[in-house]
């Protein structure tokens, strides 16, 4: 029987920034238009051009650094990264060396044992490169075509201390990454437009060793699901070389997610020197503290903390504060809803049963009903009192989503009827009506079935047109029943 | 009118004492009875400067270089004109936009003419290195310009046109200014916008004027110089007016003489004609401080490591990718990129682009690149102390007047020490002027250098302004 392994991971994360324009010229930052249109002189390396940095990707920067706890460089600069490749119109990538704007971070995950922090060791600034397009169609064997839209666009690259334990952790450090990357808007992190990036590296050895494995690197790969698979794969491969005698090559690998195994893609001995040095080009920038301070003030609370002070402060169930949490603009609509004078638990419902339900149906994003607050609480709080019932409620919540917010709540119950009638006098009618009808039904209820008299208060409703308070109706049935 | 000064030509404009059209008319006559001699361009735009001159004449506005030609290097971009840098690697590369400097002229009312010659990509110091065949100088045609700005130097010492653009990484506006006898000055890193200059090493390049008087050069570098928002490394501060205190004289200006810029090589004739013109601006008032600038020695090798450093990351976007030359037959991406580099560029380039490679590789970066900056560090301290003592240093451009062609083309280090006096002023990003300072017994220019602290281009001026109305050699023209 073999010895147990540790599995020593340690992931490098590439997120797009989510700014207006490119990192360096003034093209726009989007995806998905045709080929080669969202370029310039600049973002092209045509000769003599020269970048300038976009303030808006450098404080997208800082503030990254800032949610993931890192300490902010008082003056950070830009080092080119040397290459040669198609996609890559300078010869270049305008990085971060030696000075990056944010080291030492962390980020806590939430395992099933417990909690851990992971390490960030550093996240920089730099551009992104464009992409190659090989077609498949006949005819067009060996032309490569580029598109360059996507150079230039702002990165930043998310390193993390070698601090994962197993893929579990790797996935859930991803996981809670996009999070909170999500969280404070600086990226959508969409793995499958390419706007986060993982690259993997991995090592094994025996536990309580001291000295780290050789490792491997794995690049590119495009899904959670990938990540955890692929470093499964690796882990199990460098122990089965290890325990069959042999050594780990340190090599650079890609995931082929069909056949479910790593490719090499380069040996130590291929891998570049990039030939890092200072770009001249532009100039070292200053982040003072009041700066940095001011992006701290202005970060949303981190998830986590939100949903701790949910349930400790407002009393709400773990299960509403983790939904209401898991999407930044959920969340503030509650908070909103709260704000209009709702319990926090009616506001939570609301929140979870209508505007998630309408979210669903309908397609829609929590921000389609940021200015519908004022008349949604005004809604729930009449519901509450009874005023009308809870079906109205829902055929009410429908009307003020179409409508807009000048549109008035009590005006449309009062021109529709739809108060809930809960005065005995005007049901008594209709109490009387309805057991005359139904002698069948209210034989049962005499001959011993109390449950029977909830088919009458069904036909109340119907009668009423939901409006009839069902409990008021119950009673006066009952009574009527009863004597 | 091609002997007409450019303040000269401009205030005629003005005046309506002639028509721009006249102007650049006269001048590309001369381009076309001349350049075939010299090639100093490679690229005359006729039809273009003509245009360029009729819309000054048409228009109301006469500004600051309203109906001056002026000659652009090649190295500097400017809309839909071929712009080569005078390699096969360009060769028919048409930028769709304008060099700021160029931009900021034209908007003066300067008239283009054309594209001057260079060493291909500005690497090199005769002209020699260009793809087109080298520049010839206008005092012995048997001889090189001196470079990289040869092109520029010999339109303006030829009278092709009164101004001309040049571009200095280590001497290569001011060592073909002064081999060809005209006014070139090297401003402030920073001054002046880098914007469409087509980067040799960014860190040192820099857009300077040619012309033939100090005036002219005062003149067209208050046309262009400025912040530049497409330009982080140009300043924000505020250019002052050149042309103010052009004529105030030297009166107690403190002016250092560093020992080190009289060494051995120094070509006796150059020493002689710079110890007269000390002469000159000690009778006129200045004071002569003997003085040393210790590090001025490291300062070629330290410049010929990280020149080519950041030459070998600026030309890496010469691929065959997406402009310029691509081989016409490869097998596969790596031997498309490795034929048509080799083919696109010439060997000095090659050369260059080989020793940044090997520098900046991992290994070699500590001990060449990092070294090379400490002692482009400690040659900046030298000019640091300095200014405690002198407000002005003076000495040679060059140690050797104008060389035969062919002479130093195979012999790179002896190509490389033409740069020993001209290299320290853009390591040390101070601007730095050179002026008319005679001749030799040869009948070869001789030009004095001025160099300054960061942002004294108008005391550089001042002085070589100075010293240029004393001596007037400026008034002096080659037989051609």
């Amino acid at each position: 029987m073999s010895l147990p392994w540790e599995t020593v991971i340690g992931l490098e994360v590439h997120v797009q920034l989510k700014t207006r324009t490119k990192l360096f010229c003034g093209c726009a930052n989007k995806y998905g238009a045709d080929p080669n249109t969202l370029v310039c002189p600049i973002c092209l390396g045509l000769p003599g051009v020269l970048p300038v940095l976009n303030r808006q990707a450098f404080a997208l920067a800082v503030r990254a650094g800032v949610a993931l706890g890192c300490e902010v460089a008082n003056v950070t600069k830009f080092d080119r990264k040397n290459y040669y490749y198609p996609d890559l119109p300078k010869g270049y990538q305008i990085s971060q060396y030696d000075r990056p704007v944010n080291r030492k971070g962390r980020l806590e995950i939430s395992m099933p044992a417990a909690n851990k922090n992971i390490g960030i060791t550093r996240v920089h600034l730099e551009e992104d490169a464009g992409k190659l397009i090989h077609p498949d169609t006949e005819g067009s064997s060996g032309v490569s075509f580029v598109d360059l839209n996507r150079a230039g666009v702002p990165l930043v690259e998310i390193v993390s201390e070698p601090d994962m334990r197993s893929p579990d952790e790797a996935h859930a450090y991803l996981a809670a990454l996009k999070e909170i990357l999500q969280y404070v808007d600086i990226s959508d992190c969409d793995m499958e437009k390419g706007s986060l990036r993982c690259d993997a590296n991995v090592s094994i050895r025996r536990p309580g060793d001291d000295k780290l494995g050789v490792k491997t690197e794995i690049k590119n790969l495009n899904s959670f699901k990938s990540v955890a698979k692929a470093l499964a794969y690796e882990a199990a491969r460098h122990a089965s070389i290890i325990e069959g005698g042999g050594k780990v090559q340190q090599v650079t690998l890609t995931w082929d997610a069909i056949a479910e195994k790593t490719v090499v893609l380069r040996s130590k001995e291929e891998a570049h020197d990039y030939r890092y040095f200072p770009e001249p080009d532009l100039v070292h920038i200053q982040a003072d503290a009041a700066f940095v301070e001011r992006i701290r003030q202005a970060l949303p609370e981190k998830p986590a903390a939100r949903r701790d002070r949910y349930v400790k402060e407002l009393g709400l169930p773990a299960y509403d504060a983790g939904v209401l949490t898991g999407d930044k603009e959920l969340a503030a609509l509650f908070d909103k809803l709260r704000g209009e004078g709702l319990a926090p638990k009616v506001a939570s419902n609301w929140v979870m049963k209508h505007v998630l339900a309408a979210m669903n149906e309908k397609k829609i994003a929590a921000t389609t009903f940021t200015d519908k607050t004022r008349r949604i609480a005004e809604l729930a709080k009449k519901v509450e009192a009874k005023q009308i019932t809870g079906q109205t409620g829902a055929e009410i919540f429908a009307w003020i989503l179409g409508t807009p917010e000048t549109a008035s709540v009590d005006e449309h119950i009062l021109k529709q009827g739809l108060a809930q009638v809960s005065d005995a006098g005007a049901l008594e009618a209709i109490v009387r009506d309805v057991i005359a009808k139904n002698p069948k039904v209210v034989a049962d209820y005499k001959s011993g079935k109390p449950s029977a008299v909830q088919a009458l208060v069904g036909q109340v409703m119907r009668e009423t047109k939901g409006k009839a308070n069902a409990s008021v109706a119950k009673d006066l049935l009952v009574k009527a029943l009863e004597c | 009118m091609i002997d007409l000064t450019a303040s000269e030509i401009r205030d005629g404009v003005r005046a309506g004492k002639w028509k721009a059209r006249e102007v650049v008319d006269a001048h590309l006559e001369r381009i076309a009875a001349v350049d075939p001699k010299l090639h100093a361009y490679l690229h005359v735009d006729a039809d273009g400067a003509r245009a360029a001159a009729d819309r000054v004449d048409a228009s109301g506005v006469k500004g600051l270089l309203a109906g001056v030609p002026v000659a652009v290097k090649d190295n500097m971009c400017q809309r839909g004109i071929p712009t080569t840098c005078a390699s096969k690697i360009l060769e028919g590369f048409r930028p769709p936009y304008d060099a700021t400097a160029l931009l900021r002229a034209l908007a003066a009312g300067a008239v283009p003419v054309g594209h001057t010659n260079l060493d291909e990509f500005a690497m090199g110091s005769s002209t020699e290195n260009s793809a087109y065949g080298p520049s010839r100088n206008p005092w012995d045609p048997t001889r090189a310009p001196g470079g990289s700005s040869g092109g520029s130097a010999v339109s303006v010492a030829a009278r092709m046109t009164p101004l001309a653009f040049g571009s200095d990484t280590g001497g290569s506006i001011r060592q073909p200014a002064a081999l060809c006898g005209v006014v070139g000055m090297k401003p402030t890193y920073g001054r002046v916008s880098r914007y469409g200059l087509v980067a040799f090493a960014s860190s040192l390049d820099q857009i300077g004027p040619i012309a033939r008087t100090v005036r002219d050069a005062a003149m067209f570098l208050q046309a262009f110089a400025g912040h530049d928002a497409l330009d982080s490394t140009s300043a924000p501060a505020e250019v002052p007016d050149y042309e103010k205190d052009l004529e105030a004289g030297v009166k107690g200006l403190r002016v250092g003489v560093p020992k080190e810029f009289f060494g051995a090589g120094t070509d006796p004739g150059v020493r002689a004609a710079i110890d007269a013109a000390l002469k000159v601006l000690q009778k006129q008032g200045a004071t002569l401080v003997e003085m040393s600038l210790p590090h001025t020695d490291y300062g070629i090798a330290a410049y010929y490591v990280i020149a080519p450093c950041e030459a070998s990351s600026n030309l890496a976007r010469y691929d065959g990718v997406r402009f310029g030359h691509r081989a016409k037959s490869f097998d596969g991406l790596i031997d498309m990129y490795r034929k048509s580099r080799t083919e696109g560029f010439g060997e000095e380039v090659r050369r260059r682009i080989l020793l940044g490679t090997f520098a900046l590789s991992s290994g070699y970066y500590e001990a060449y690149y990092k070294k090379a900056l400490q002692v482009r560090r400690l040659i900046k301290n030298d000019f640091d102390e300095a200014w405690k003592k002198v407000d002005v240093i003076a000495g040679p451009t060059s140690p050797i007047p104008a060389f035969k062609i062919g002479e130093k083309a195979n012999d790179p280090i002896a190509m490389y020490l033409c740069d020993v006096l001209t290299v320290t002023a853009p390591l040390a990003g101070i601007p730095g002027i050179s002026v008319p300072a005679g001749f030799t017994e040869g009948n070869l220019p001789v030009g004095l250098q001025l160099l300054g602290k960061e942002w004294s281009e108008a005391t550089l001026l001042r002085t070589a302004r100075s010293y240029e109305r004393e001596t007037e050699f400026w008034k002096r023209s080659p037989a051609l």
